[in-house]
């Protein structure tokens, strides 16, 4: 391996001239997103710059709480953001079945993949902890949301066929199979889609991370299928949780549709 | 067979005390809005009473269990449902969903022949007019064979004479059967030829019309 080309600030400074040609183009087409586009790319910026701050505070402390607080700080924020990008706004139940299945679901995958899988020494070390968990709770986050979109749309949309299901003496499980399997597909598409063009179509950003700060590419991609597949685990069993929970809140204890959509 | 007593709900309907015999044709009509649709779904247990109790031989059907219920006690809503797939998907379809036992190939064409569907078992069900389409949920619930069948104006996007062919064969079927029947229909004279016993509801309240 040749020594790492270290990038300083200056260097990084002029990959902001892409953001100046784009703004240029912007203006030029009299396309109005310069602002959002700015705006973004400064606040991108200082988020990372502060993070990097962050892992390098955490990295050097080493305490498990502070492990532990992020971990939870992760998962309060994609919990957070799923309730937000929904544009139906969400029942009392649904809010608490999408942190019921986040939780879960991440939670196990999250301890598997790294005693299991990566077998990491201290339990708590943030080196591994951090960003293998924000993968899975990030790509859990993606699909759970999608789910909850797909689920809410479908059951609204299609509630004649819901409705004429139980006149015919159909469970809840299976009026809403349809749907629920629908919400499903929705969900995970994103992660399997990803899987198809990888390697061949791009590289994924972990293992090009990992290969240009230096690390074998053989280790880099032992990493990223590792990654993957606990990734497609952790999106898939979030999303069981979620879509197998959620459908109920729709019925009520008699087999009915509750009538306004709380 | 089905009592209901003291029933509201909403401010949609208020029934003091009405009685639906077995093995009758109780047509039900009334203006739109009046709350018509709204009792059949209590019947078949969709929606469930804000005071009062509805009967079923007997007993509450806050006590049954709903979904065995609605296998006995099966709607027609008045908008066809179409499930995506073929007329015969469409047509096992209720019986797949009340996990009862699916009919032979005779069977399918008796009961297609019995509404006037001319259509091949593996047609697009999606593709159907809008009558054709009320055939083949009318034929669907036929085919599950239930005490007791609630239709929700089964004949509104049908022609005269259809209409008349197709009401005429589903009494005919539940006299034989012994069933019960009870039908909202959007015409009175569809009412006095095919009810043994017609019931008008009007602002929610049950009245028996004489005819």
């Amino acid at each position: 391996m040749n020594g790492i080309i270290d990038l300083g600030i200056y260097q990084v400074a002029f990959a902001y001239v892409f953001i100046i040609i784009l703004i240029m183009i912007l203006r030029a087409k009299g396309i109005p997103r310069e602002k959002e586009v700015l705006i973004s790319s400064i606040r991108m910026t200082l988020q990372l710059i502060l993070v990097g701050y962050v892992l390098v505070y955490l990295f050097e402390t080493m305490n498990p709480f502070l492990t532990v607080l992020v971990l939870i700080i992760m998962q309060t924020f994609a919990i957070y953001n799923i309730r937000q990008r929904t544009k139906n706004p969400l029942g009392k139940d649904l809010k608490r079945i999408v942190a019921v299945s986040m939780i879960s679901g991440t939670l196990v995958s999250i301890l598997f993949f790294l005693f299991v899988v990566v077998q990491i020494s201290p339990w708590y070390d943030p080196q591994y902890v951090i960003p293998i968990a924000g993968m899975l709770i990030g790509n859990s986050m993606t699909g759970v949301s999608l789910g909850v979109s797909r689920l809410t749309d479908g059951m609204r949309e299609q509630k004649s066929l819901v409705e004429g299901a139980l006149m015919l003496g159909a469970t809840p499980k299976k009026a809403a199979k349809e749907i629920v399997d629908q919400a499903f597909d929705a969900a995970i598409l994103p992660t399997v889609n990803s899987m198809v063009g990888m390697g061949i179509v791009f590289l994924p950003g972990m293992m090009t991370g990992q290969i240009l700060s230096g690390v074998s590419p053989i280790t880099a991609i032992a990493y990223q299928i590792a990654i993957m597949l606990g990734i497609l685990g952790s999106v898939s069993l979030t999303v069981i949780l979620f879509v197998q929970l959620g459908y109920k809140s729709f019925f009520n204890d008699r087999d009915q549709l509750k009538t306004d959509e709380s | 067979m089905i009592t209901i007593k003291h029933l509201r709900y909403k401010s949609i309907l208020e029934i003091e005390d009405l009685e639906i015999e077995e093995r009758k044709v109780t047509c039900i009509i009334g203006e739109s809005g009046s709350g018509k649709t709204t009792l059949l779904k209590m019947l078949n247990h969709l929606l469930s009473p804000d005071k009062g109790s509805i009967l079923y031989r007997g007993d509450d059907l806050q006590d049954l269990d709903p979904v065995d219920l609605r296998r006995k006690v099966i709607m027609l809503p008045q908008t066809p449902v179409i499930f995506h797939g073929s007329v015969k998907d469409n047509l096992i379809k209720g019986l797949e969903m009340a996990e009862g036992e699916l009919p032979d190939h005779s069977t399918l064409k008796n009961i297609m022949s019995s509404v006037n569907l001319q259509k091949a078992l593996d047609d697009d069900a999606e593709n159907l007019s809008g009558g054709e389409k009320q055939r083949v949920a009318l034929a669907r619930v036929l085919l599950m064979n239930p005490e007791v069948l609630l239709l929700d104006e089964p004949s509104s996007a049908l022609d005269d004479e259809t209409e008349d062919f197709i009401i005429r064969h589903v009494v005919e079927y539940v006299k034989k059967n012994h069933k019960t029947l009870i039908m909202i229909t959007h015409g009175k004279d569809l009412a006095k030829k095919f009810g043994d016993r017609i019931i008008e509801i009007k602002g929610g309240k049950a009245y028996e019309w004489n005819h």
